[in-house]
């Protein structure tokens, strides 16, 4: 039940980049077309539930231990460059249909304050294992639904005519805003 | 004059936030009230000049093939120093700004200056391009935060500027508002530069 609520709370009412602020860089670069939004957003769901369980893993059994706990973020991203790379060449050798549809939004992850910034929310949250994981998969499913729902109103943006000033980053943030406050009609869904 | 260049270009002509469009995040998350803005601005600057400092001292020693990794070290030990000082000494807005304070080392303006500047600049330059760009990301986040605590709370500073129980524009200190103010800002930005043919 308790995994039911996170997971609500973490894919709408706390909705990663309309709420929380986190992963607005390729939420904004990266949703032109629904297309390309599915396959970052599969990328990132891959990355962060993989993240998550590492860097739990890291904090439990190093620097909680060790008492390094200010270690923290240098070794979480550090831990999260690392991974993108792992999987990267892995994907490439062992799945590479997979990878043509990842591939170019992989290296992109790493910049993705979402990634570290939710590594870091789950060990302040004091999440098991489980829990962890969990809510990564869902903070990230989250991101994707945002990137979707932002991608096709965008292609719709395309062919109407925007003033000049406002083309670009303004008209995208306005949209964002919009549905940000969309978003906070779900804001009692879960007591 | 040159020298001059560089730490005023960021200010206006190349701003961080409002020209080149970096460091998205923080911008939109802690801006709710004016000293957060300052206070975001200014952990961010140092880390910016001292992370700048240094890569433009280590730019001859670093091979060019784990450059990145290299950078990220040196930015992420930078974020660990303001993390701790800030947790001792300014608790409140520690923990107003949160989870952005770590998050700085994924700053994008930061890791950006390290390779677009500092690996390619005297320590002198880097750090006056390190303040300019620092001070302009400042100047623009407190902006904000302004015009967001005002027309959200009725405030500035924590100085009221309108009665106690006058209503005001609740929106702009939640997410929405954030989002609105950031595109029209921009947006304004954009006029002022084709107006004066920046």
């Amino acid at each position: 039940m308790d995994l039911i609520k996170i997971v609500i709370l973490a894919l709408v009412v706390n909705n990663v980049v309309l709420a929380q602020f986190l992963g607005i860089c390729p939420f904004l670069g990266v949703s032109n077309k629904v297309q390309t939004s599915l396959g970052m957003g599969g990328a990132v769901i891959f990355v962060m539930a993989l993240a998550n369980l590492v860097t739990y893993l890291i904090q439990v059994y190093i620097l909680n231990p060790l008492h390094i706990e200010f270690m923290q973020t240098i070794t979480f991203i550090l831990i999260i460059a690392f991974l993108v790379q792992v999987v990267e060449i892995i994907l490439k050798k062992s799945a590479p249909s997979l990878y043509q549809a990842l591939g170019i939004y992989l290296p992109l992850i790493t910049t993705n304050c979402a990634v570290l910034g939710i590594a870091i929310l789950a060990v302040q949250k004091n999440y098991d294992l489980v829990t962890s994981v969990v809510y990564a998969s869902a903070i990230a499913a989250g991101f994707t639904l945002a990137m979707i729902l932002m991608a096709g109103i965008r292609e719709q943006l395309e062919l109407t005519g925007i003033p000049k000033g406002m083309k670009g980053f303004p008209i995208s943030l306005i949209t964002a805003g919009l549905l940000s406050l969309a978003f906070m009609g779900f804001a009692n869904l879960v007591k | 004059m040159s020298n001059m260049t560089h730490l005023t270009k960021g200010l206006f002509k190349e701003n961080p936030t409002f020209v080149l469009v970096l460091g998205t995040c923080p911008t939109l998350a802690v801006t709710t009230a004016a000293m957060n803005g300052i206070g975001m601005g200014l952990a961010t600057t140092f880390v910016l000049v001292f992370s700048n400092m240094f890569i433009a001292l280590l730019k001859n020693v670093i091979p060019d093939k784990v450059r990145i990794a290299a950078f990220i070290v040196v930015i992420a030990t930078f974020v660990t120093i303001v993390d701790l000082v800030m947790k001792a000494y300014t608790p409140g807005l520690y923990k107003t700004l949160g989870i952005f304070i770590p998050l700085i080392v994924v700053n994008c303006i930061i890791l950006g200056r390290a390779e677009a500047f500092a690996q390619k600049n005297s320590v002198f330059n880097s750090i006056l391009d390190g303040v300019g760009m620092g001070l302009g990301f400042t100047l623009a986040l407190t902006l904000m935060g302004s015009i967001r605590e005002i027309l959200g709370n009725g405030s500035i500073f924590d100085i009221r500027l309108i009665s106690q129980d006058a209503k005001t524009i609740l929106m702009f200190i939640l997410p929405p508002g954030a989002f609105l103010t950031y595109g029209y800002l921009i947006a304004i930005m954009n006029r002022i530069k084709e107006r004066n043919n920046i």
